[in-house]
């Protein structure tokens, strides 16, 4: 009663507030059309991972039906995709790359992942721990070309000064870079996995007299396996699928890699490179399809493994 | 045994305090063993060769930031920021690319952020755990682990050909958009799932409907985490090359520099340039580039990348903070 707002004031007022009625009725009324909304939006994952698999395989299928000899394509070491008259697409080389640049980026990788992830989750506390945790956390916010470049412009010439190689973008390069940027995903899921592990795990080791480390070792790792070894796969999807940095980094010859500093090409770094060169429709456009078809199948298969270990701890959890 | 006790006697193994004897020498109480010698020593190697594991992955990358940070200097000033590429790409600055890339995660968040969230509703709000929602879940965790490339394929398959946008921003938008559904899905989630049940409880008891619940309480309760993860999208968004290398971004293009017009250079059905796009181009494709300038590229996207990083890492420490339940 006392302060009396004016009435310009009030009627604004009463308007917004009736405004704001109207739209709530109109917002209940709209239920049942954003209800199903929201279910498309929530069955949207689904539609895209098989969009993708169909739109790939859509214009890889003129090339699978009969016109590619698929054991050419995996045995063969020729990867001469605009050769006249014959073509040849074998991409073994390329497969070899992949696998020899994710493999030996993963042996870095690994041992240095699980150390951290052990440091920060067992060795560290407080601050210390926020700020490590922050900092990995911005190594994987580094995009990949940025990666690349690095390995191309920072790394290859100190690997032509230590070892003497004829070019500085080859396997190690490649690897090393590869290692950097899958050791974050590595830390963050095995640190999670080290954390699901329940105090009363540890309390019971440390009344039994185990010291920290054969905690670690005695307690946490085969409680903690399932995890961890998904922490490691997640890794190896990630690696496999890189694109940018290997382009950048691995020197981008076809060859079997004979020691660390051959440069070597990957599936990826080949669908990158060519793609903008490759004539639409022509089979040297559909075989990089294929290409593609086949890393998406590996990366699949890496990450469904990864999915069903998670799955696996959480039910033996339940139990 | 009536004799005064003498501190300094020969006998001055024990100690008195109090009622309590104490041995002077505590190896007659305590004697570290062969095997608990070994186990401290273990302890200290593992406990330096995990903290050597953390320096390892830490130091060099901060050596190498500071690296780029040195070299890139020389060409770091505002004309730098403003300026086109000129030269063939061999003088000038990064106005173009740094538009391309803004519009790129502008349209792309426009797209994928109201269909990650309202996925996440679905997730946490809508379903039951039944083998529908597990398949969901499934596909969102492969659609995250799809590699980059492959995202570049599909782009390429369903919107630059079958969709029948060609090579353009929108196309290039919306592959992106697809990329990074996943990582706002999850983080939306997340942010739901931390909004205590009880609150819904309570607003269900006063008749309200699901969607007006989800409207009025679990919404505004979870916004900043949400934000959370669409701002991180944002970062990576702007770092991708390889998913716009087919579907929209394009080497070089001649903008006008000054007026409205610099700031709105291309149309949804344009190429454009993209800074993570440049980086590649400049320091691999084009010969007689100025390393600073290459440099001076790369730390603008690191530097662009983490800001919004840091920004989402701030918002959630701060939320923490402040958390009310």
């Amino acid at each position: 009663m006392n302060d009396q707002p004016s009435t310009t004031r009030r009627a604004t007022k009463r308007g917004r507030a009736r405004l704001h009625a109207m739209l709530q009725v109109v917002l209940d009324r709209t239920e049942p059309a954003v209800e199903w909304l929201i279910r498309l939006c929530g069955w949207s994952a689904i539609l895209l991972v098989f969009g993708i698999f169909f739109f790939v395989f859509r214009e890889a299928l003129p090339m699978l039906s009969g016109k590619l000899n698929l054991t050419e394509f995996f045995t063969s070491l020729e990867w001469r995709p605009t050769a006249e008259p014959v073509p040849h697409y074998g991409i073994l080389a390329l497969l070899v790359g992949t696998i020899s640049v994710t493999g030996l980026a993963m042996l870095m990788a690994v041992p240095l992942g699980l150390g951290a992830a052990v440091y920060i989750s067992e060795f560290s506390s407080g601050r210390m721990r926020e700020i490590l945790k922050v900092l990995i956390e911005l190594l994987a916010a580094i995009p990949s070309v940025v990666w690349g470049f690095i390995g191309y412009m920072v790394l290859g010439p100190i690997i032509i000064r230590l070892t003497g190689a004829p070019v500085g973008v080859n396997l190690l390069n490649g690897s090393i870079i590869l290692a950097l940027m899958s050791v974050p995903i590595i830390v963050s899921v095995g640190e999670d996995a080290l954390k699901a592990v329940p105090d009363s795990y540890r309390e019971a080791a440390l009344s039994l007299g185990a010291s920290r480390w054969e905690i670690v070792y005695r307690v946490l790792f085969p409680a903690a396996k399932n995890g961890l070894l998904a922490a490691v796969l997640l890794g190896v999807g990630r690696a496999i699928g890189e694109t940018m940095a290997v382009l950048m980094a691995t020197g981008h010859a076809i060859q079997i890699p004979h020691s660390l500093v051959d440069p070597i090409r990957t599936l990826t770094a080949t669908i990158a490179a060519e793609l903008g060169e490759a004539v639409q429709g022509e089979p040297h456009y559909r075989v990089l399809f294929v290409i593609g078809l086949v890393v998406f199948v590996l990366t699949f298969i890496v990450n469904l493994t990864a999915d069903l270990v998670v799955k696996g701890i959480r039910n033996e959890r339940a139990v | 045994m009536n004799e005064p006790f003498d501190a300094k006697s020969s006998e001055n193994q024990y100690k008195l305090l109090g009622e309590l004897t104490v041995p002077l020498d505590d190896s007659e109480l305590f004697t570290a063993t062969s095997v608990e010698h070994w186990k401290q020593v273990t302890e200290k190697i593992a406990w330096f060769v995990c903290l050597l594991a953390t320096l390892v992955l830490i130091v060099p990358m901060m050596a190498i930031l500071t690296y780029l940070l040195v070299q890139a200097w020389p060409a770091l000033s505002f004309s730098f920021l403003v300026e086109n590429p000129h030269n063939y790409m061999t003088a000038g600055g990064i106005w173009a690319p740094l538009v391309g890339t803004f519009w790129l995660v502008w349209i792309s968040l426009l797209i994928a952020a109201p269909v990650g969230v309202l996925a996440g509703v679905y997730l946490n709000e809508y379903a039951r755990d039944n083998w529908c929602t597990r398949i969901i879940n499934l596909a969102v965790v492969n659609l995250a682990g799809v590699p980059s490339i492959i995202h570049a394929l599909f782009g390429v398959g369903a919107f630059v050909m079958f969709a029948g946008m060609g090579r353009s921003l929108l196309a290039a938008s919306c592959t992106l958009a697809v990329m990074t559904l996943p990582v706002i899905i999850t983080s939306t989630r997340e942010a739901l799932a931390a909004v205590p049940r009880a609150f819904r409880e309570a607003c269900w008891n006063l008749g309200a409907s699901r969607w007006q619940t989800i409207r009025t309480i679990v919404l505004p309760n979870s916004i900043s985490g949400i934000l959370t993860g669409v701002i991180l999208q944002v970062s990576r968004a702007a770092g991708e090359t390889a998913p716009i290398l087919f579907t929209g971004a394009v080497f070089f293009s001649t903008l006008p520099e000054y007026g409205i017009q610099a700031f709105f250079p291309y149309g949804l059905g344009d190429r454009c340039m993209a800074l993570s796009m440049h980086l590649f181009t400049l320091s691999t494709q084009v010969r007689g580039v100025t390393p600073a300038l290459q440099y001076g590229t790369a730390v603008v996207l690191i530097g662009l990348v983490l800001a919004v990083n840091s920004l989402s890492i701030g918002l959630r420490v701060y939320l923490r903070s402040r958390k009310k339940w």
